[in-house]
């Protein structure tokens, strides 16, 4: 299958994208200019991590009035996977394909870490092929990264198991204690109303071999795969 | 202004914020046999500075080693050094200061050498792939300090982070000295695949210099002559020369000059860093054997009404030149166009030596270009000072513990700034970007990263233990360069060069002189010793507020090659029931001398004294078994002890695989074999099968090994001297930091 990974000025996760999804996982993948508007030949499209226009004004609210935003809007609408990573969360927070607001972390300090992450939906495009047990180890790296949401948006997530993810310890404890940015319910990543967008601000890209420190953001990455394939 | 003999007031003061001495200002009237005018002097002023200019640094420079079979760019000769890793790869280097901009605005200060170091990579072609700093602060129990630190950090991060660079590692201390004055080193690293290193160089008369970047604006003026050739007295009316950090600009800066220097018809590129314009273009004029004609009408500027004399000198940050044919191609505009960035042709290079600077058609000047760029050098005189001599010789008797037990003292030195896990500061810079880190930044003596493709690893540290230079700046900066070296071993990579960040005070001052020139020898011998090239550096000298100078620092920035990553070690304990091995020339050691200017002397005497010790010989032989033990997959950790000494070593392994260890060592007393910083001595663990096999390589290689311990349980106990809980370990060690 082919990917396509978005690249606004200021990106910086597209390359880590492409070692993920196409040296580790044998998959093609494409390179989209912000300014471009064809999306044809892609099954899947991946909007990366990085500083998309330098975060000013506000994360994200520049890089979603790019030309390409339209055509992934239209993408969207025939049920494409759409995955939206760290600073593609918040553009698509911001382009209002993705309900609620990603703010400064708790503690006012940018955080890389690795964090644990419980799978709370795994019949889903993104989560298919990860075991409902699992603890995944998947890397954060941002300031603003803190998931915020109005409380009847909550509840609709909540209940219709869009929250696909959410920060954990080790032994897949929820608490305060292993949330790192101050999100509301420790929610990692969350899917639109059909299932086909999800954003998450870990990087499962950075997860994606052993010799990096871990390979469990190919699960991720390989329900995407399965569910286009099928 | 005149020739010199009855200057005005104002005149004087002109020259001292351009950092030229009355005899420099004789010297330029002399050499120009006319009246300089104020855009000259500017210019003599920024080339002439110590920090372009190296008055005071050059003729000691000259002595270092900078060749081995691996160097492609020597010392000195472009933006920064490489050397050939193999497979095509070459890594460039370099390590830069950015320490009083950081004292005046630490935040603005800290990412605008960020961006500086980033930019010399640039220039050379490479695709940057790594970042390091070296930091220096007072106190840090003083507010002040934890608003320069706190400041300095966000400002590397922000930087850095923005640009998708990994900040894999860096060193930090905090002593007295540093309080008024704080040191920022910043290190980047870059690859190259496949492509000889850019120069910063035209070809012929008619080459093009062409502008790239931001706009020039009036921000920091005089940063080179005024901040980094002075000391510092009272800093706030320097506020305006310190620029404001644009990091997404630079990131769109850094693609598109990736690109652009491999499109045809570009020959050289260069970055504008301190002293602007007047030192980029003119040193590339002069390294190419040309001159240069430069129209500052063309300069893209953001304020109005700059004169010549600002537009040359401004500091503006995220600018960059090419040096382009007649007859460039278009597809370099097309380039600069899709990143949104201005570009703009200033200048042409000319047959004729000098440089002439237009405004129009009007010439501003005309100044032959060898006088512009042959600084005069000053000779230093290296006297060991009285106070200096009485500091070593006192002599260090067994250190008067006040009955504090070892347990305490064990808890006190993981938990004070110099030692405590830097985690605070690793976690705010993104380490992981570019998905090569290996090794992060805390958990080895050195951080690796891979070379995609390969199965080849960079390893990379920054290292100096500043107290040492200050009791013996010759032994100082020779384990600087033994520490960096050893770190690089520890993970079981090969040392293959390094580049070296001189901070010193006042070099107008005796003392300082004698520090400079021993340091400058120390490096020179370590680096013979150890066969290790210096392939880039950086010097910063005035580190000096009220009299009151910094420590000698010479930082150390290393790379080392492994060729298989696979094969490197981190420091922490890994299996319950390894065994816990030390080799090194004296390990249970008891010279008084192992104390001096070590973390236990500092905190149970409150102040310095002695004369430190290292083995160079020995060193080269621990480094390269070092290296054996760890390919050969004889041992699963490794760690140097460094400071605080073995007991804090041990620990940290403890600390790091949450594990605890019981050591039996066949000691007397426990103060200096605990706590002394012997450095050539190193801590393994290994498989209780592979012990006879280390055992006999040692013996071999004729390296003292001895077999202390073993990794077990929850607890760490030392003979009868001390026992003490993983969990205290933890809690003394993780929470230096804690209130920041």
């Amino acid at each position: 299958m082919k990917f396509g990974i978005i690249v606004f000025p200021g990106t910086w996760s597209d390359k880590d994208c492409k070692y993920a999804v196409s040296d580790n996982l044998g998959q093609k993948s494409k390179y989209i200019w912000h300014k471009e508007t064809d999306l044809s030949g892609i099954d899947s499209i991946i909007i990366p991590g990085g500083f998309s226009f330098g975060d000013h004004l506000r994360v994200g609210a520049l890089a979603q009035v790019s030309p390409i935003m339209n055509s992934i809007r239209e993408y969207v609408k025939k049920g494409f996977p759409v995955i939206g990573i760290c600073n593609g969360f918040q553009i698509l927070c911001e382009a209002g394909i993705l309900p609620g607001a990603l703010i400064r972390n708790k503690n006012l300090q940018f955080k890389c870490k690795w964090t644990n992450l419980q799978v709370s939906n795994n019949n889903t495009i993104f989560s298919s092929e990860i075991n409902s047990k699992k603890i995944l180890k998947i890397p954060i790296s941002h300031g603003e990264g803190n998931f915020q949401v109005d409380s009847k948006t909550l509840d609709d997530i909540e209940n219709s198991g869009k929250v696909v993810f959410r920060y954990c310890d080790s032994n897949g404890t929820i608490d305060t204690e292993s949330n790192p940015n101050g999100s509301i319910n420790n929610i990692a990543g969350i899917m639109n109303k059909q299932g086909n967008v999800l954003g998450m601000m870990p990087h499962p890209e950075r997860a994606c071999n052993g010799n990096i420190g871990s390979n469990d953001g190919n699960l991720i990455f390989q329900s995407m795969i399965n569910y286009v394939i099928k | 202004m005149n020739h010199g003999k009855a200057l005005k007031k104002s005149e004087k003061k002109f020259l001292k914020d351009i950092a030229l001495s009355l005899k420099e200002y004789q010297l330029i009237v002399s050499l120009l046999e006319r009246t300089p005018s104020k855009l000259e002097l500017g210019l003599f002023g920024a080339l002439w500075s110590e920090h372009c200019g190296y008055k005071h640094t050059k003729s000691l420079i000259k002595t270092l080693p900078t060749k081995s079979r691996n160097v492609l760019i020597e010392a000195g000769k472009e933006n920064a050094g490489a050397v050939n890793i193999g497979d095509g790869y070459s890594i460039v280097m370099k390590i830069e200061s950015h320490n009083h901009p950081s004292a005046v605005e630490p935040k603005q200060g800290a990412a605008t050498g960020v961006g500086g170091i980033v930019r010399d990579i640039m220039a050379m072609g490479a695709y940057p792939i790594a970042l390091l700093n070296s930091l220096r602060f007072g106190p840090i129990d003083k507010k002040i300090n934890q608003y320069l630190l706190s400041g300095v950090v966000e400002g590397i991060s922000s930087y850095g982070n923005c640009l998708g660079i990994p900040n894999i590692g860096g060193e930090i201390e905090f002593e007295e000295c540093y309080t008024d004055n704080p040191l920022v080193n910043a290190m980047c690293v870059g690859i190259l695949k496949d492509a000889d290193p850019v120069k910063a160089i035209a070809q012929n008369p008619g080459d093009l210099l062409l502008l790239v970047g931001s706009k020039t604006g009036r921000d920091g003026i005089h940063g080179a002559s005024g901040l980094a050739s002075q000391s510092l007295n009272s800093d706030s009316e320097l506020r305006t020369a310190v620029q404001i950090a644009n990091p997404f600009l630079e990131k769109k800066l850094l693609e598109a000059c990736f690109e652009a220097c491999r499109l045809e018809g570009v020959v050289g590129m260069q970055d504008l860093g301190a002293a602007g314009l007047t030192s980029a273009a003119i040193e590339v004029a002069h390294k190419s054997n040309l001159g240069l004609s430069l129209d500052v009408a063309k300069v893209p500027v953001r304020e109005t009404g700059m004169t010549g004399y600002e537009i040359m000198l401004s500091e503006s940050q995220e600018r960059m030149i090419l040096i382009v044919k007649k007859e460039y191609n278009q597809n370099l505009n097309k380039l600069f166009s899709k990143w949104d960035l201005e570009s703009k042709v200033i200048g042409t290079f000319i047959e004729d030596k000098k440089v002439e600077i237009y405004e129009n058609n009007n010439l501003l000047s005309s100044t032959p270009i060898e006088y512009l760029v042959e600084a005069p050098s000053y000779k230093i005189v290296s006297e060991k000072p009285k106070w200096l001599s009485k500091l070593q010789n006192e002599k260090l008797s067994n250190p008067n513990i006040k009955n504090i037990p070892a347990k305490s003292i064990l808890k006190s030195l993981l938990n004070t700034s110099n030692i405590s896990s830097k985690e605070y500061v690793f976690q705010q810079y993104d380490h992981q970007v570019q998905t090569n880190t290996i090794i992060p930044p805390g958990e080895a003596d050195a951080s690796v990263i891979q070379i995609k493709g390969t199965s080849k690893g960079i390893a990379l540290s920054t290292d100096c233990d500043s107290k040492k230079c200050y009791l013996d700046p010759y032994i100082g900066a020779m384990m600087a360069v033994a520490e960096s070296c050893r770190n690089i071993s520890c993970v079981g990579a090969t040392p293959l060069a390094i580049t070296d960040g001189l901070n010193l005070g006042n070099p107008e001052k005796k003392d300082v002189q004698f520090q400079l020139s021993e340091t400058i020898l120390g490096l020179k011998d370590a680096c013979n010793k150890l066969e290790i090239p210096v392939i880039s550096g950086n010097a910063s000298l005035y580190n000096e507020s009220n009299n009151y100078s910094i420590y000698p620092t010479p930082i150390i920035g290393s790379v080392g090659l492994i060729d298989d990553f696979k094969n490197c070690v981190s420091s922490s304990f890994k299996e319950e029931n390894d065994l816990i091995i030390a080799i090194g020339n004296d390990i249970f050691g008891n010279n008084p001398n192992y104390l001096a200017g070590s973390e236990f002397q500092k905190y149970i005497e409150r102040q310095l004294s002695g004369k430190p010790l290292l083995d160079i010989d020995f060193e080269i032989k621990l480094q390269k078994l070092t290296r054996k033990l760890i390919n050969s997959g004889l041992v699963n950790s490794a760690h140097d002890c460094s400071s605080g000494g073995l007991a804090v070593a041990i620990s940290e392994c403890c600390a790091l695989g949450n594990i605890g260890a019981e050591i039996d060592m066949p000691i007397d007393s426990w103060e200096i074999p605990l706590f002394g910083e012997n450095k050539s001595t190193i801590i393994f663990s290994a498989n209780p099968k592979k012990l006879k096999k280390i055992m006999n390589i040692c013996d071999m290689n004729s390296i003292p090994c001895e077999n202390i311990g073993i990794v077990k349980s929850n607890k760490l106990i030392i003979n009868k001297i001390l026992e003490i809980n993983l969990k205290e370990i933890n809690e003394s060690w993780s929470s230096g930091f804690k209130n920041l």
